[in-house]
């Protein structure tokens, strides 16, 4: 286990996290999908989880991509 | 016997690019698990083999946003939502008299719940004139639901330009695309089409039991009631439906393996460009339709021209049913087309060929010349023979 810094990004739905996903790996930007931490929601989907020094762009890139967000927290 | 030559494409393509089949088995034997539902790497390859086929059909059919794609069984099912999600007691709704009973059966139901219903005729070759759409129009119409092309006389409807009309009035159209999706260029935003229903399994080259309906930006999400509710794998703890795209209407768990051989048939059609395909086939249509007139006795339905139609081309025999006749080519001849009302007896009545019907051929991406030319041989030969 890393004890390294992570965001993680929630959406409302799976549906939009594979999007996520995608539409961030087309752009180069690194990015892991992960079930969503318990303490953060009672979500049973997955969320992404991303180097926090790119959160400004993920979140730039997502929001131009139709995704909808839940939220961004820091782990 | 002699290879089979299968002409039955309209009803579903056949066969299909070998990439389609082995997206299936990849996903049956390397992926397996549920999308999008358990978090683990299996199942999150699954919801990537779901979203690229979103992706895939959003780009074929222009619109930027794959997430208003919602996946179903296929056409009919996305027409239903459509048209039973939409519709409500008051309502008047305008369709033509080419439209297969997928459209037709949903909104005569529909009519005898209280929406008012105009079929607006279309000519004996199967063409609309847009401005009797117009002319249909009342102060309470939401909708025209029309055909892109017919599945019995491949005519094109003028889709483009009853968007204008739909636009101009504030109606949605909604595109029973069954016909056309992968073998006719559609643009959603160009075309004005606000939903379009697609089968996976014809001219997008995916296996059966997969379709959707492409969701547009003047559709309101809130107005449109899901055909099922249930398990979505989000917002779990509601007991009540997720409004969101594309869960609202994707209840359950989906055909991952049929959207895993859809998306590889769309990427085929992208790899090539739907324009090639479209030629491909207007050249059949074209040498299909002349043989056809040239042999006596034989009476070919619709424009009789390959660039007002796609490639479904519907003719009787004087002398023989179509259904002795379709029973005749696949048992002697070992031709496989299909015969009677192809499920739209709207149409044939209005081509002039109810109830007995026509005998379809409708030639798909791996018809070539040469099977077109055997194929009329064998015709001319029948055509003589019960003179």
């Amino acid at each position: 286990m890393t004890t390294e810094n992570f965001t993680v990004v929630l959406f409302f739905t799976s549906n939009h996290a594979f999007r996520a996903e995608k539409v961030l790996k087309d752009r180069g930007i690194s990015c892991k999908l992960v079930p969503v931490p318990r303490h953060l929601s009672s979500e049973c989907g997955v969320c992404i989880r991303i180097d926090p020094s790119t959160q400004d762009a993920v979140m730039q890139i997502l929001k131009t991509s139709y995704v909808e967000m839940d939220g961004a927290y820091q782990i | 016997m002699t290879a089979p030559i299968y002409l039955d494409n309209a009803a579903t393509s056949w066969p299909k690019p070998p990439a389609v089949s082995t997206a299936v088995i990849h996903y049956l034997e390397q992926v397996g698990a549920n999308p999008g539902r358990s978090g683990h790497r299996l199942s999150n390859e699954a919801g990537r083999i779901v979203d690229s086929a979103r992706e895939s059909l959003a780009k074929l059919f222009h619109i930027s946003n794959p997430l208003r794609i919602v996946f179903g069984s296929n056409c009919t099912e996305a027409l239903n939502l459509a048209l039973c999600g939409l519709l409500r007691p008051g309502d008047h709704v305008i369709t033509s008299s080419m439209e297969h009973n997928s459209v037709m059966r949903p909104l005569r139901q529909l009519e005898t719940e209280g929406i008012a219903l105009s079929v607006v005729v279309c000519n004996s070759n199967g063409t609309l004139d847009a401005a009797l759409v117009e002319a249909a129009i009342r102060p309470n119409t939401v909708l025209i639901a029309l055909n892109h092309a017919s599945n019995v006389a491949g005519t094109l409807l003028p889709i483009a330009q009853v968007g204008q009309i739909a636009r101009k009035y504030g109606l949605l159209l909604l595109v029973d695309a069954a016909s056309t999706a992968g073998s006719i260029p559609i643009d959603m935003n160009a075309d004005c089409i606000d939903l379009l229903a697609f089968a996976g399994h014809k001219s997008l080259l995916g296996p059966t039991g997969t379709g959707g309906l492409v969701i547009g930006e003047r559709v309101d999400i809130a107005r449109l009631r899901p055909l099922k509710r249930g398990g979505t794998g989000s917002r779990s703890e509601a007991e009540l439906q997720p409004e969101m795209l594309p869960d609202k209407f994707e209840s359950g768990t989906l055909n991952v393996m049929g959207l895993a051989g859809l998306d590889a048939g769309v990427r085929w059609i992208l790899e090539r460009g739907v324009d090639s395909i479209r030629t491909h086939h207007q050249q059949l249509t074209q040498a299909l339709i002349d043989g056809l007139l040239d042999i006596e006795g034989v009476t070919v339905y619709g424009t009789q021209d390959s660039a007002q139609q796609v490639s479904t081309v519907s003719f009787n025999i004087s002398g023989i049913s179509p259904s002795d006749l379709g029973f005749c080519l696949d048992e002697e001849f070992n031709i496989q087309c299909r015969v009677g009302l192809h499920c739209s007896p709207a149409a044939h009545q209005t081509i002039g060929t109810f109830p007995s019907g026509t005998v379809r051929f409708a030639p798909g991406l791996f018809t070539n010349d040469q099977n077109i030319s055997q194929v009329l041989d064998i015709v001319k030969i029948i055509a003589l023979s019960v003179r």
